[in-house]
């Protein structure tokens, strides 16, 4: 399958201050690519540069074989959906919906008709002729995404979408986003720094950090198998802590010793393990420090005692009897140890 | 409640202090009898009719609508022009340049119409209507150009990047989206130097010489004496004026939604 969009080994320097080091990347069509960071590491540049708002110092963007680098934002297949929305507040719904048809010449009547068809998908036929002051954040959400899809780009470029909205509407846009990403088939690159967020709508994760990607694939591998130190912390919670790879193929560490297959014996690793991957068992005794009641389980942070340093992450189920301060038996599932890169 | 009395007082005195004059003024200009003095024996119209039958004055206020609205015009579009590409693009030096365009504010209109008076003497140009709009745009443009830049924020940046986005090009970016949502600043900037244009009088006075513009005329007019004709001129005059500020007012002060 050859990519919808190619970046090819992108860097963007502000001054002395480099915020993208070499990042490439494929983005296949009708994909949802979720860009994954905290503020600072580029996540947000890169999509500037992807909608041609920003030229890279170096690299070159491919998009449908195209070398799109130096082409302005409006010559380019691509569309942009603002963090703030940025509609034209002097416009009504249908008119800021238009626009993008208006400017590449398509009649009225025409141009009008398919607004208010993309209108109508995002679920606002009733706003047509209301101004965007009107309107509510989610709403005015909803028309930035009719606005840009209704020209049919090859790559929906979103900026933080949902970042604007409470908690509720978020995550209820959220599936609209997905519902509609499906529907439509355009390729959607979504930059966010809610990992949940990313989890839940991308089918492909890219976790950047200090303008590099950190890792890159499908939610569940990313989570399930997280390739550096930093996608693992950032993407989820976990216990990391350091260990020695040993001839006999096994990992050794604070909390006992694992099976290490394809691990160099001899060298220093960090292990990482989710919380739901540690269950009661006779392996490690600890003491209980923290027990946070979180609903449908208990999250539980509890210090082995063999390694009094070390602060292990616990999700157990809603019913165990856990108490702070008790002594408690934990078990990790060996098959679910994560090896990380540093 | 003696305070209250003398704080209305002094409020009214003040108040009559400001509006006498053009009380009196607009007063005697409906004067029967052939000066504006006491007795006041009117009302009459007899001296607005005399103003509208001097085509010397009629001129002169034709010829001052036509410098007002083309020389606030174009000081409004080159203070929007002016506006954006200060706020929109990185010039070195900007704030000393923004510094210089907004400086003619502060030197007084004499110095200004003897500059250009010398400086069209220079280039051969003669003194007209046209020179005097010209002063106009000079005295108006920084004027124009700080109430516009004022409004000019980056959320509306990216509203224009949206537009480019979607396929404008930059004339379309200006005309369809940032004069539009600028509309109530460029309209205030508009109605703002039509006032100043309006009852202008040292620039047009030394930029003019045959077709003059009202203000110009009215003291040619006072040359000659008093006599309620002048009362009835400077009323209209000033009735204008009140009317632009009032819609300058309403449009700069009204309430917006956002």
């Amino acid at each position: 399958m050859t990519a919808l969009v190619s970046v090819d080994s992108i860097s963007q320097s502000f001054g002395q201050v480099q915020v993208l080091d070499a990042v490439s990347l494929a983005i296949q069509p009708g994909s949802y690519t979720v860009l994954l960071g905290p503020s600072g590491s580029g996540k947000t540049t890169l999509l500037s540069i992807l909608g041609g708002f920003l030229q890279p110092t170096q690299g070159r963007v491919l998009i449908k074989g195209e070398d799109c680098t130096a082409m302005a934002p409006a010559r380019r297949p691509t569309a942009t959906v603002f963090q703030d929305y940025a509609l034209f507040p002097h416009m009504s719904v249908g008119s800021n919906v238009a626009f993008g048809l208006r400017m590449r010449g398509v009649a009225k009547r025409e141009r009008l008709g398919k607004a208010q068809d993309m209108l109508r998908i995002v679920g606002l036929d009733q706003a047509f002729d209301k101004k965007p002051h009107q309107l509510s954040g989610g709403q005015r959400q909803r028309v930035a995404l009719a606005r840009a899809l209704v020209v049919q780009p090859a790559v929906l470029l979103l900026d933080e979408p949902l970042g604007a909205l409470d908690l509720k509407l978020r995550r209820q846009m959220q599936d609209e986003l997905k519902a509609i990403q499906k529907r439509i088939g355009t390729a959607f690159v979504h930059v966010t720094h809610d990992q949940e967020e990313a989890m839940a709508l991308a089918d492909h994760i890219v976790v950047m950090n200090h303008g590099r990607i950190e890792d890159e694939g499908p939610a569940e591998r990313v989570y399930a198998r997280p390739a550096t130190r930093f996608a693992a912390t950032f993407m989820g919670e976990s216990t990391i802590v350091p260990g020695r790879v040993e001839a006999d193929g096994q990992v050794r560490t604070a909390l006992g010793l694992f099976p290490a297959s394809g691990q160099v014996p001899g060298t220093e690793v960090h292990v990482a393990i989710r919380p739901e991957h540690v269950r009661v068992g006779p392996a490690i005794p600890a003491t209980v420090k923290d027990v946070v009641y979180q609903g449908s389980f208990k999250r539980v942070t509890a210090t082995p005692t063999a390694a009094p340093d070390i602060q292990l992450l616990a999700r157990l189920p809603a019913g165990e009897p856990v108490q702070e301060g008790a002594e408690i038996s934990l078990r990790v599932d060996p098959g679910e140890i994560i090896f990380l890169k540093d | 409640m003696m305070a209250r009395i003398v704080s209305t007082l002094y409020a009214a005195a003040i108040y009559a202090f400001i509006f006498l004059p053009v009380a009196v003024l607009v007063l005697f200009s409906f004067q029967g009898t052939l000066f504006p003095i006491p007795p006041f024996n009117g009302p009459s119209l007899r001296w607005y009719g005399a103003v509208l039958n001097d085509a010397r004055l009629t001129d002169g206020l034709l010829n001052s609508v036509l410098v007002a609205v083309t020389s606030s015009a174009l000081a409004t579009l080159l203070g929007f022009l002016s506006a954006w590409g200060f706020a929109r693009y990185y010039l070195p030096a900007s704030a000393v340049l923004r510094g210089f365009i907004t400086l003619p504010l502060t030197v007084s209109y004499l110095i200004i119409g003897m500059g250009l008076l010398i400086f069209f003497n220079w280039i051969g140009m003669p003194k007209s209507l046209t020179a005097a709009g010209i002063g106009h745009v000079v005295i108006n443009l920084p004027l124009c150009f700080a109430i516009i830049y004022s409004q000019m924020g980056d959320h509306q940046a990216n509203i224009e990047r949206a537009a480019r986005d979607l396929g404008a090009r930059e004339w379309q970016v200006l005309t369809l989206v940032t004069a539009p949502m600028l509309w109530p600043a460029l309209f205030a900037s508009f109605f703002l130097s039509m006032t100043f244009s309006w009852d202008e009088f040292v620039i047009s006075f030394l930029l003019t010489r045959f077709d003059t513009t009202l203000p110009v005329e009215i003291w040619n007019l006072l040359r000659a004496g008093l006599n309620p004709k002048t009362n009835a001129v400077g009323s209209l005059v000033f009735g204008v004026s009140i009317l632009l500020a009032i819609v300058f007012e309403l449009v700069a002060f009204r309430k917006r939604p956002r």
